[in-house]
């Protein structure tokens, strides 16, 4: 890894003071970004840590019912915060990569890679979450813009994400057990008016919606009728030596059916 | 470089570091603490397990400039006070836990992790906590059964899924 200057600063407009000045970049848990630079695929001057911010981690509830989680907050606290009042979600959380990773690896980093195998972008997505940042407010539909791509703007920092709650919700990891990440995965969350299905680990496009199954499933919310959808088109899948476009395209529908039955 | 202080297995050392240098780089290098390994480098063995602030990252996915002030523990610092192995540790070499050894420390501290969360875990959590902790020797039957035996439980004849 090239080195770099570590900067540490304690609130939000420090941070942003120090991204906004030449080569700098953001480090959450560094889950990601710390393998990235060892692997060299990722290299600056300045590396401002965002872990001293008090005021970004951490959980709550909003005048809306919604849950607010601070974009600093690891994996393992909304494990643990979330395991009653948005299971689903808890869950999600307590399956990403291992222990360890739990312990750094926070949502803001998460969200803001968007990696198209990550968990957290489904999660967001299906949820009809905000992304708050330090300048703007940002709804999941306009903020993931295709493989590792957000609507972030350079230096622009993931303070918030609010997630309203479901009905009933449930996420349907198939593992990719050398990397932990998911093959595929889908979150369902049905709402009142109206079920969202979010699938990640398929597109190279990244985190998508399946419409086809969010109208089914607002119609009748059962396993039963996303077996008779036709599953999505295999072309623009990712396709590698794990599997290939159309077994991916065929676990998006077995995914999804999983997730309905299992939805709390 | 600068200096990063932190409380280390109780007691409080310092050494120094880049910003680059890892949290077990500064162990191993700094404070020639070498129970930590590295054993994959990429973030995806365990080898480099230890404890911050309580809870367990990898060591070798941290800097350590970001960590002074914090409280660790490693390897070193699971012996009990008489210098005899701790519970965990004894368990290990009891139920055969480990071969070549090279990934013991890292599955210890993540052992250690999971019983303080869940001081009698079902054979099932064991496996799925010890996820991220990867042997090339035992095919972490053993592995299994010492944190089972370690946990003051019932050790199965043969570990089942
Ligand atoms: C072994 C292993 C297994 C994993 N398994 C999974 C898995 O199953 N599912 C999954 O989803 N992920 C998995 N991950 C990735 C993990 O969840 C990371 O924690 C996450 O992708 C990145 O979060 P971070 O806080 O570590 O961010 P970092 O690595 O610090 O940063 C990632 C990117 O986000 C930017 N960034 C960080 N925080 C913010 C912020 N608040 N605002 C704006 N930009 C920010 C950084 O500049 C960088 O570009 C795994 C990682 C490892 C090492
Ligand atoms: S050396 Fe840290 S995870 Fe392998
Ligand atoms: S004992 Fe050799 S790697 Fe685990």
């Amino acid at each position: 890894m090239y080195d770099f200057e570590l900067l540490k600063p304690a609130t939000i407009d420090e941070a942003a003071a120090m991204l906004a000045e030449g080569d700098a970049q953001a480090l959450g848990g560094g889950q990601t970004l710390i393998p990235t630079m060892k692997a060299r695929l990722a290299q600056m001057d300045r590396l401002v840590a965002l872990s001293g911010i008090d005021a970004i981690r951490g959980v709550c509830t909003d005048d809306d019912g919604r849950i607010c989680i601070g974009g600093g907050t690891s994996h393992a606290t909304v494990a643990r915060e979330y395991a009653k009042s948005y299971p689903a979600l808890a869950s999600l959380a307590g399956r990403i990569g291992d222990p360890a990773v739990r312990s750094r690896g926070t949502i803001g980093g998460s969200l803001a890679n968007n990696d198209p195998s990550a968990c957290y972008p489904a999660a967001a997505l299906a949820s009809n979450a905000t992304i708050v940042t330090n300048t703007r407010d940002i709804g999941a539909d306009d903020f993931f813009q295709g493989m590792f791509t957000t609507a972030l703007e350079e230096g622009e920092i993931i303070t918030e994400v609010r997630f309203p709650v479901p009905e009933k919700a449930a996420y349907e990891k198939f593992i990719q057990p050398a990397s932990r990440f998911p093959l595929v995965a889908v979150f369902v969350a049905k709402f009142a008016d109206g079920v969202r299905v979010a699938v990640t680990g398929a597109s190279s496009d990244g985190v998508f919606r399946w419409s086809e199954a969010e109208q089914a499933l607002s119609d009748d919310w059962s396993a039963d009728v996303v077996a008779g959808l036709a599953a999505p088109g295999a072309e623009g899948m990712i396709s590698d030596l794990h599997g290939d476009g159309a077994y991916r395209a065929h676990l998006v529908k077995v995914m999804t059916a999983r997730a309905v039955k299992g939805a709390v | 470089m600068g200096k990063v202080t932190m409380t280390v297995n109780g007691k409080s050392r310092t050494a120094e570091a880049e910003g680059r240098t890892l949290l077990v780089e500064w162990l191993r290098e700094g404070l020639r603490l070498t129970g930590t390994h590295v054993g994959c480098d990429t973030s995806q063995c365990g080898a480099c397990v230890v404890h911050v602030d309580g809870a367990p990252v990898k060591a070798c996915t941290v800097l350590a400039q970001e960590l002074d002030g914090a409280e660790v523990r490693t390897i070193e610092g699971m012996a009990d006070a008489d210098g005899s192995l701790g519970t965990i540790q004894q368990a290990f070499q009891d139920y055969h836990g480990l071969q070549c050894g090279f990934c013991t420390p890292g599955m210890v501290m993540s052992a250690a992790s999971l019983l303080e969360e869940n001081p009698k875990p079902s054979e099932a959590e064991v496996r799925h906590y010890l996820e991220g902790n990867i042997c090339r020797c035992t095919g972490y039957h053993n592995i299994v059964k010492a944190v089972m035996a370690a946990s003051g439980q019932e050790v199965a004849p043969v570990a089942a899924e």
